[in-house]
C-alpha cells in the first residue's frame, strides 16, 4: 500500500487562462461507497436495491415536489456558459464534466426523460437520457467532485445553485443504497458518540484539561475550558476538530481566552460536541434536523442564555440560515443577542466595546491574509450589515495583527474559491481531487506571498484548515501556513490586564 | 482485502486499517509499517505504544497536541514537535501511526 498517491499537481497558471478541456480526466475517481453499517443507521438501504431505477425516479419526483427551487434550476438553464470556468474542480482537473453546467446536466438529462413531456416523447431531441447504470456511475463520481461551494451560482444569470442539484443527487443515491462512506460514517458517529471524530466524554474532559494546563503554563493565567457546566451563559458549539487537530486547537484556545477576558461564563456540551452538520452535504433534511436538534437539547439542559458557534464554515451556514426552522423556536434564549451568534461576532462586539486588550505587535512576525470559507461567504452573514461575513473576520484579524493584505479580489468575499475539500470531500480517497481543486486558491495565495511577503493565511472553517494543511505542501507551501482566526486573537490578547 | 502473516489472513478496509482491533500484534504492525514503507525504530514504537495506551483509556486516538506533548516528555523538546512526528510518519502522524497501531482511522474534519 503506497504511503501517498503520486499526484500530478497542476502547474500554476501565469495568466489564469481557462485551461483546455480533457475529456474523462477525472473519470477514474470516486470515493469509497458506504457499507451497510454506515447506511442502515441513517435509515438508508445497505446496498444498491434491486429496483433501484424505479426507486431513484420516485425519489426524484418526491424532491421535485418538495423543493420548489429544484425544478426551477432544472428548467431555467439556457446554456450561456457563464459558469463553465468558475468551478475550482474544473480549473484544477480540466475534466469538462466538472463544469457546473455539465454536472447539472447529469441530473437534468434524467429529469427531462422522466418528468418533461418532450423528454418522454423525443428524448434524443432534448438531451434526455434513461437512468442507466452508466449514468448512475457518472452521478456517483461527479456529484462527489462538487464541494457544494456555490461559486458558480454567483455568476449564473439565473442564480441556478449547482449545490442544490448535487445535494438532491446525493440524497437520491443514499435512498437507493449508494451512499458515500466518509459522510455517512461520520453522521453515524455524531448520533452514537456525539461528534464527527468520535471523541467520547472522557476524552473531551482530558483534552480540555490538557489545554487549561497548557494555557496556564504559557501565560501564568488560569483560563477555564468548561464542559457540561450548568448555568453557563454561553453554549459554545464548535467543530470537534477544534479539540483534536492543528491549527484548530489554537483557535479553541483563542475562544477560551476571549470569554475569559470578557468575563463570559461559557461551556462546551458533551451532547452537542460538534458544530458540523454533514446532513447538508448529503442533502438530507431529516439528518440536518436530527443533528441540529442535539444543540437544542443541550441548550435546554444546560440552561444557557446564548448559543455561539466556533470556526466552522458549513455549520455556520446551517446555523445562520436554517437553525430556527430545524430546531427552533429559540425563545428561551436571551433576546438581547442574536441566535445563533458566531464567535467572530462575539469577539468583534467585545473589541468595539473595548472589553478586550489586544496587542497586535504580538503577531508582528506574520503577514496575514484571509481565506473566505464558501459556506460563510455565500450562505450566511455576520453582524447586521450586508457583507458583515467578510468585514467582521477581517476586522478581528486587523485588531490582532498589524500586517494584513487581501488576495486577488476575484478570489475573495462572495467570489472566494473553495479550499478544495468542502462538501463532504475531505477524505483521503479523494486526495487527488482535493490537491487539484486547491489550484485557484494556491495561485492567489502564492501571488500575495511573492508580492507582499504573506506568511500566514487565516481561516474560519475546520475543513478549510485541515484541507490546506494537507494540500499546501503539494504546492511547495508549509503546512503550518494555515492558521485559525482566533489563534491570531489568542497570540494578541493580553491576559491579566483587563479581567 | 487482507494482510497475510505466517499463513494467517487479517482483514483490513480499503485503506489498510485492520477491521478487528483484537487481531493486532507487533508482527502485524511491522508488516503494516512495511507496506507503508516505514522502517520501525524505537521512536516509531514509542508513538505506536502511546497511541494504543491512550486508545485503551479513551476509546479514541489522542489529539496531535497530546501526542506531541508525550513525545516531548520521552525524547526531549527537539523531537517534541509536529515536524518530527511527520518525519516519523510522513503521511500524517495521526492517520498513518493509527494504521500501524491497529486503531481505527480518525475521520472527521481532520
Amino acid at each position: 500500500m503506497a504511503r501517498g498517491p503520486d499526484i500530478d499537481v497542476p502547474t500554476l497558471r501565469e495568466f489564469r487562462d481557462i485551461p483546455a478541456i480533457q475529456e474523462g480526466a477525472m473519470a477514474h475517481l470516486s470515493p469509497f461507497v458506504a457499507k451497510p453499517e454506515h447506511q442502515e443507521p441513517l435509515g438508508f438501504p445497505g446496498e444498491l436495491v434491486d429496483n433501484w431505477q424505479e426507486k431513484a425516479i420516485d425519489k426524484m419526483g418526491d424532491l421535485l415536489g418538495k423543493y420548489r427551487a429544484l425544478p426551477v434550476f432544472l428548467d431555467s438553464c439556457v446554456k450561456c456558459g457563464a459558469c463553465t470556468d468558475k468551478c475550482h474542480y474544473f480549473l484544477g482537473t480540466q475534466d469538462p464534466k466538472n463544469m457546473p453546467v455539465a454536472r447539472q446536466d447529469l441530473f437534468r438529462q434524467v429529469y427531462r426523460r422522466y418528468f418533461t413531456w418532450a423528454g418522454k416523447i423525443f428524448p434524443w431531441l432534448v438531451g434526455a437520457k434513461d437512468l442507466t447504470k452508466e449514468v448512475l456511475d457518472d452521478w456517483y463520481k461527479y456529484f462527489h467532485q462538487c464541494s457544494e461551494c456555490r461559486r458558480c451560482s454567483v455568476f449564473c444569470p439565473y442564480g441556478i445553485d449547482t449545490a442544490e442539484i448535487t445535494m438532491a443527487a446525493r440524497d437520491i443515491m443514499d435512498h437507493i443504497g449508494v451512499g458515500q462512506k466518509y459522510s455517512n460514517e461520520i453522521i453515524g458517529k455524531v448520533h452514537t458518540i456525539g461528534n464527527n471524530l468520535g471523541l467520547p466524554t472522557p476524552a473531551l474532559i482530558n483534552t480540555l484539561e490538557g489545554l487549561e494546563e497548557d494555557i496556564e503554563e504559557e501565560t501564568g493565567i488560569a483560563v477555564r475550558l468548561p464542559l457540561d457546566e450548568q448555568g453557563a451563559d454561553v453554549l459554545l458549539v464548535t467543530p470537534s476538530a477544534d479539540f483534536f487537530a492543528e491549527p484548530h486547537v489554537d483557535g479553541l484556545i483563542g475562544y477560551a481566552k476571549v470569554f475569559h477576558q470578557a468575563g463570559i461564563r461559557w461551556t462546551v456540551s458533551s451532547h452537542a460536541s460538534e458544530a458540523a452538520n454533514f446532513g447538508i452535504f448529503i442533502g438530507s433534511y431529516e439528518q440536518m434536523h436530527k443533528v441540529s436538534n442535539r444543540i437544542r437539547t443541550a441548550a435546554l439542559e444546560l440552561g444557557v442564555k446564548r448559543v455561539v458557534f466556533g470556526e466552522c464554515g458549513h455549520a455556520w451556514r446551517v446555523a445562520y440560515s436554517f437553525l430556527n426552522s430545524l430546531a427552533g423556536p429559540w425563545d428561551f434564549l436571551d433576546p438581547k443577542y442574536p441566535t445563533p451568534q458566531h464567535i467572530c461576532e462575539v469577539t468583534y462586539d467585545l473589541i468595539q466595546q473595548g472589553a478586550l486588550n489586544l496587542d497586535p505587535t504580538a503577531n508582528d512576525d506574520k503577514v496575514l491574509t484571509f481565506h473566505d470559507s464558501c459556506n460563510v461567504a455565500r450562505g450566511s452573514r455576520m453582524g447586521n450589515i450586508p457583507g458583515g461575513q467578510f468585514d467582521i473576520p477581517r476586522a478581528v484579524l486587523k485588531a490582532s495583527a498589524n500586517h494584513f493584505v487581501d488576495m486577488d479580489p476575484e478570489t475573495i468575499c462572495e467570489k472566494t474559491f473553495c479550499c478544495g475539500g468542502g462538501g463532504g470531500l475531505l477524505t483521503d480517497d479523494l486526495l487527488e481531487l482535493r490537491v487539484k481543486g486547491a489550484l485557484p486558491r494556491m495561485e492567489a495565495l502564492k501571488e500575495v506571498v511573492e508580492t507582499h511577503g504573506v506568511t500566514h493565511m487565516a481561516a474560519i472553517c475546520a475543513i478549510c484548515k485541515s484541507q490546506f494543511s494537507k494540500v499546501m505542501p503539494f504546492y511547495g507551501l508549509p503546512m503550518d501556513m494555515i492558521v485559525s482566526v482566533h489563534q491570531i486573537v489568542s497570540n494578541a490578547i493580553q491576559l491579566g490586564t483587563k479581567e | 482485502m487482507s494482510y497475510e502473516l505466517n499463513g494467517s489472513t487479517f482483514e483490513h478496509d480499503e485503506e489498510g486499517y485492520i477491521t478487528d482491533m483484537s487481531i493486532w500484534s507487533k508482527e502485524l504492525a511491522d508488516l503494516i509499517a512495511n507496506e507503508e514503507e516505514i522502517a520501525m525504530t524505537d521512536e516509531h514504537w514509542e508513538v505506536v505504544n502511546f497511541l494504543r495506551n491512550y486508545y485503551d483509556e479513551y476509546q479514541v486516538a489522542p489529539a496531535i497536541r497530546v501526542l506531541v506533548k508525550a513525545i516531548k516528555k520521552s525524547f526531549g523538546p527537539e523531537k517534541g514537535n509536529n515536524k518530527y512526528l511527520y518525519e516519523l510518519f510522513p503521511y500524517g502522524p495521526a492517520k498513518q501511526a493509527c494504521k500501524i497501531a491497529g486503531l481505527p482511522k480518525p475521520t472527521g474534519c481532520v
